[in-house]
């Protein structure tokens, strides 16, 4: 474990900054630059974590976000910890504390592992078979499965972090720094285009920048220095700007992206403190430049699997660029050409490569012979049949292909090994592409799926290795080549570029590479975070499975963290090979986004806390404050619940408001209904349309209540509206209908009746309503404004008065929605708090007490006024809620009217609203329970449910609201409330229980 | 997620707007004389095609107008805008 594999000559890793970190509680050193996997891999750690079904022993696998195996948890702070982060992605850092996954107890010694010798009994589609039935042992496998089934701890407190969102406008966005994303940026910010590079890594330059390779030459220097002579270039654009540490989420239509900065992650802990931790980018670009690369294929054979097995290209990657070994004794095996750069790079820094297994009859690439003369051995036409140690491989067999590749033929030879370099070529990543909703073709020669040209979504591009180019000078000059087409060039600075590369000739590829045992006795995993194998797929083809969702579901091959990056193709070439169809007809799994994941921070942002929604609250909302009130949240609104007093509870508080108003005086800040201001000669005529009854006769000065339906007959809200003038008009909606009326009006009003001369405007905001009522209103009132002629003569209900509160202009209303004497004080909400405590104190003799919208409603329940959204649901009609005087029949249409004799608004048996007393009067109903007649008949038929229910203080007996099938006939009639551990009986009554002559209006 | 040019503001993100379903459909000019079933064909029927689509949208955070678009709902792509009132420029 304390060996040391870093080599000494490195380019890109500080060695002079050592950190320090933790490893399943083991104190390592690393050096910054290090990702957490090349800090391991130089401390000769290869065992990260176990897999997900089997417990497999797994290791680091690849150096990027495909890696499938080396998944960590990272610290054990409740509110830091970060589950599910790839070693392969994270930097290294002072302090960082990393810990394997999905095992337990320890990465070296794994309970769960014992599944790995019951793998024969857990194929694919095992939980969907097993954990079927009995139904009732549902609850023990779940407990069996989540307890296994690891994936990480979720953080348990809330995330001290702050995250940022950025909207950002350009012309050209290039995703991906590697060769052809830089060409690409090169070419847009020469041209003076607003240009975003952003690319995921902490550096610039992709694979390309440690390809220290004489075979690679672009302008007759070794390509990647010719690359970092580019990337300083960058520097001289300043319509430029380059984002590392910047990975792509997704890509939705009309180029709108979504990328995740990461700003902090890199810094030790110390360092981060006051800083944003990650921010998400939503980029608009006028031009997608989409530059992702590629990434490389395993090789599908017997266990696979095991740590020490790496991708050739990673090997590759350790060594040149983190100056790490990944093996002391390694070997590679291959279908291509790739692996013997790893070969020669490992030989350049005093590691041979022991041998190269080749499927391939032969390969006469420049790259092949620089590896033959430094005297490497291949193993032509050779496969790996299957691998041996469990912790870590130690050795691999090997055998002779058949001349067809399906077979192997001759003896096993067996080599030792401590790492295994695998290439199987090299897969486009077109995620991004087809998340926008472009199309891919198949193409046949190196089976790849690459984007059509001819279904690309307008205004994006893919240039290098993810548009399918894999040789560096078709890369190059492709990219060069096509970007002055798409960004309309006619020359470029790269115009006569030289580039010398090997060229590769000599292809073969076997998905499901053959082996001299049945496949049954074989276990060659294709997606290593699912432990989804080459027989699970088989098997689910034979189950009838065809189509490539249905066996990605079953097999769960591909739908792990890394979306099943390494693992699709492989799924797909055996699924084309076995039922003997072409792979560009089968297509592909649906790549959906994010394609890496996001954090939730960074899809919240700012928006957390009290910033996560507005709060609306009203000019007198301090006093509320000030006096105790508790609140509730009506929408947006805050408004007051009610006042306790002494340590009043909510009931005791509103029994005690609810009686004073009815006694004496109460007061109500009513602030919060919507008001909309209608002016236009043809404001009289729009009432009428928008109302259910007359409106056009209403004399200047009085105020008239109005039902406002929806065009299939339901009642959708309902207020007074008061007329200012001849052609002017205020109307009040309800609190939570506020915005949906002023919306729906105006949609009428632009789109059906635009011929009418009418405006809206919505005043709820400048406007306060202060609501006195009770039988000493008009005494309370009488003393603030003193000049105005309150007798019923000349302010009665229903009408209105223009008058001044000190200097200060203010409507009030003489209208009710308690039963008794009350007025509605309006005033410009500036001045409302102001007149608030004027009223306190002109109440105060009279024992004026603020309530609030508890006993509001309980006013209005004992006077049978509905409340819109609470006795109605958006399937009442104005005659299902007994209001049947308030249609206007003679009126000619208005919005509604002719849906009120449809078939179904005429039934009789409608549910309607009625009001509920209950046989013993202490009894409160909950809100929401169900009335039945007949408890024994089973099923119980529910008749309808309880709307508003309260306890009255001024009838000392409990009321209710209700709707109920027939209610309106039903009038006397008991009926039954069914609750858990009794029933109650209740009668159906009228819904007017208090002053049903309506007497206290004018009292 | 689309950019709308709304024939007021000019183009806007999608965001600002929001959809009042399909265009056209005229809200009858005597509801009266209707049949239940005229009347509920008005009232409730409404087509949902993949494919070249007429739609109401609204400047709902914005100017707050309400206009005409035609839209390829399996694309997005949108090949109008245009005012209320107004006959659609494609067909
Ligand atoms: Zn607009």
């Amino acid at each position: 474990m304390s060996k040391n594999l870093r080599i000494n000559k490195n380019n890109f890793i500080d060695q002079t900054t050592r950190i320090s970190f933790k490893f399943n509680g083991q104190k390592l050193f690393g050096y910054k630059g290090d990702t957490l996997a090349s800090a391991l891999l130089a401390n000769n750690i290869h065992l990260v974590g176990r897999s997900f079904k089997y417990h497999r022993p797994r290791g680091i696998m690849t150096c990027g976000s495909e890696e499938p195996n080396a998944i960590v948890q990272i610290g054990n702070d409740p509110s830091l910890t970060d589950p599910n982060v790839r070693a392969t992605e994270i930097e290294l850092y002072e302090g960082l504390d990393a810990s394997s996954q999905n095992c337990w107890p320890s990465v070296n010694f794994d309970i769960g592992g014992i599944n790995n010798f019951l793998s024969p009994l857990l194929p694919a589609g095992f939980y969907y078979k097993t954990f079927m039935w009995p139904a009732s042992f549902w609850e023990k496998y779940e407990y069996f499965i989540r307890h296994s089934a690891g994936l990480g701890k979720a953080p348990t407190k809330s995330d001290p972090d702050i995250y940022d969102h950025q909207y950002s406008h350009c012309d050209v966005l290039v995703v991906g720094g590697g060769i052809s994303g830089i060409i690409s940026a090169k070419l847009s910010a020469e041209k003076g285009l607003d240009t975003i590079l952003i690319d995921d890594k902490s550096f610039l330059g992709g694979s390309t920048i440690y390809q220290e390779n004489e075979c690679y030459k672009i302008n007759s220097v070794n390509s990647n220095k010719w690359l970092a002579n580019e990337i300083e270039s960058l520097k001289n654009y300043p319509n430029l700007l380059v984002k590392n540490r910047t990975s792509l989420a997704a890509f939705h239509g009309y180029n709108y992206l979504l990328a995740r900065e990461s700003l902090t992650d890199h810094l030790s802990v110390n360092e981060r403190k006051g800083k944003v931790r990650q921010r998400l980018w939503k980029i608009r670009a006028k031009k997608v430049i989409i530059a992702s690369g590629s990434i490389e294929r395993p090789l599908i054979f017997s266990n696979n699997d095991r740590p020490g097995i790496i991708l050739s290209s990673s090997i590759k990657k350790y060594i040149d660029y983190y100056g790490v070994k990944t093996g002391e004794n390694i070997s590679l095996f291959t279908n291509n050409d790739s692996a013997y750069e790893a070969a020669i790079s490992l030989y350049k820094s005093g590691v041979k490569v022991n041998v190269i297994v080749d499927i391939r009859k032969n390969s006469d690439s420049l790259i092949v012979k620089e590896a033959l003369e430094l005297g490497l051995k291949v193993l032509w036409e050779s496969s790996v049949v299957d691998t041996q140690g469990y912790k870590r491989i130690k050795s691999f067999e090997v055998m002779k292909l058949s001349d067809d590749g399906y077979n192997v033929v001759g003896n096993r030879s067996k080599y030792s090994c401590d790492c295994l370099g695998i290439s199987g070529g090299w897969t486009p990543m077109v995620h991004l592409f087809t998340q926008s909703g472009g199309k891919l073709k198949f193409r046949n020669e190196d089976n790849v799926f690459i984007p059509d040209e001819n279904k690309t979504p307008s205004n994006q591009i893919s240039v290098g290795s993810c548009n399918g180019e894999f040789k560096l000078n078709e890369i190059v000059v492709n990219t060069i080549e096509n970007l002055k087409s798409f960004l309309s060039l006619n020359n470029s600075c790269y115009d006569g570029i030289k580039i010398i590369c090997p060229d590769e000739k000599s292809k073969r590829n076997i998905w499901l590479l053959p082996s001299d045992k049945p496949i049954g006795k074989t276990k060659p995993f294709l997606d290593f975070q699912n432990d989804s194998t080459a027989k699970d797929v088989k098997l689910a083809l034979r189950e009838g499975f065809k189509s490539i969702e249905h066996v990605k579901r079953y097999t769960t091959t591909g739908m792990g963290t890394d979306q099943g990056k390494l693992s699709n193709m492989h799924a797909l070439g055996i699924i084309a090979d076995t039922t003997g169809t072409n792979m560009g007809e089968l297509g592909t799994t649906t790549f959906r986004p994010p394609y890496t994941p996001l954090t939730f921070g960074a899809i919240v942002g700012r928006n957390v806390g009290k910033f996560f929604d507005h709060t609306r609250k009203t000019a007198i909302h301090n006093w509320h404050v000030k006096n105790k009130a508790e609140f509730e949240n009506v929408g947006h609104w805050k408004r007051p619940w009610y006042f306790p007093k002494n340590g009043e509870n909510m009931h005791q508080a509103v029994q005690r408001e609810s009686k004073a108003a009815r006694d004496s005086a109460g007061i109500l800040d009513a602030s919060t209904l919507g008001k909309i201001d209608i002016q236009g000669t043809d404001s009289s005529e729009f009432l009428n349309r928008i109302y259910t009854n007359a409106w056009s006769k209403l004399e200047i000065g009085k105020c008239r209540y109005g039902l406002m339906l929806n065009e299939d007959g339901m009642v959708y809200d309902d207020g007074v509206t008061t007329r200012l003038g001849e052609n002017h008009y205020i109307m009040t909606t309800t609190t939570g209908g506020a915005a949906n009326v002023l919306s729906k009006l105006e949609d009428y009003l632009q789109t059906e009746w635009p011929e009418l001369d009418v405006y809206l405007t919505t005043v709820t905001d400048q406007y306060s309503t202060i609501s006195i009522c009770g039988p000493n209103s008009k005494k309370i009132l009488a003393k603030i404004v003193p000049g105005l002629d309150l007798s019923d003569n000349n302010f009665p209900h229903m009408s209105f008065k223009n008058t001044k509160i000190s200097n200060v202009n203010c409507r009030i209303m003489r209208i009710s929605f308690t039963g008794e004497h009350s007025y509605e004080i309006n005033i410009q909400s500036n001045y409302a708090e102001d007149v608030w405590i004027k009223c306190m104190e002109a109440g105060k003799e009279f024992n004026l007490t603020p309530y609030g919208t508890e006993t509001m409603h309980l006013l209005r329940a004992e006077k049978g006024f509905i409340i819109t959204g609470q006795d109605t649901d958006g399937t009442l009609t104005p005659s299902d809620l007994q209001m049947d005087w308030i249609i206007g029949k003679r009126k000619f249409d208005f919005i509604g009217k002719r849906s009120l004799y449809r078939s179904d608004t005429i039934r009789e048996d409608r549910k309607q609203l009625v009001g509920l007393l209950t046989e013993d009067p202490k009894e409160v109903l909950e809100e929401g329970a169900q009335l039945v007649e007949n408890i024994n008949k089973k099923p119980i038929e529910m008749l309808g449910h309880v709307t508003s229910s309260y306890f009255s203080p001024n009838l000392n007996k409990s009321i209710a609201l209700a709707v109920v099938k027939s209610g309106k006939k039903l009038k006397g009639k008991k009926l039954i409330v069914p609750m858990e551990n009794k029933n109650i009986n209740v009668t159906i009554t009228d819904t007017v229980f208090y002053d049903k002559e309506n007497k206290r209006l004018n009292a | 997620m689309f950019i709308i040019n709304c024939p007021y503001c000019g183009e806007r993100d999608q965001t600002e707007f929001s959809c009042g379903g399909e265009a056209h459909i005229e809200r009858p000019k005597q509801p009266t004389e209707l049949s239940d079933d005229q009347w509920a064909e008005y009232l409730f029927m409404r087509k949902n095609i993949k494919g070249v689509q007429f739609e109401r949208w609204n400047h709902a955070h914005g100017c707050r107008k309400w206009f005409n678009m035609v839209r390829d709902t399996s694309n997005d792509k949108i090949q109008a805008v245009y005012k209320m009132g107004e006959k659609p420029p494609v067909k």
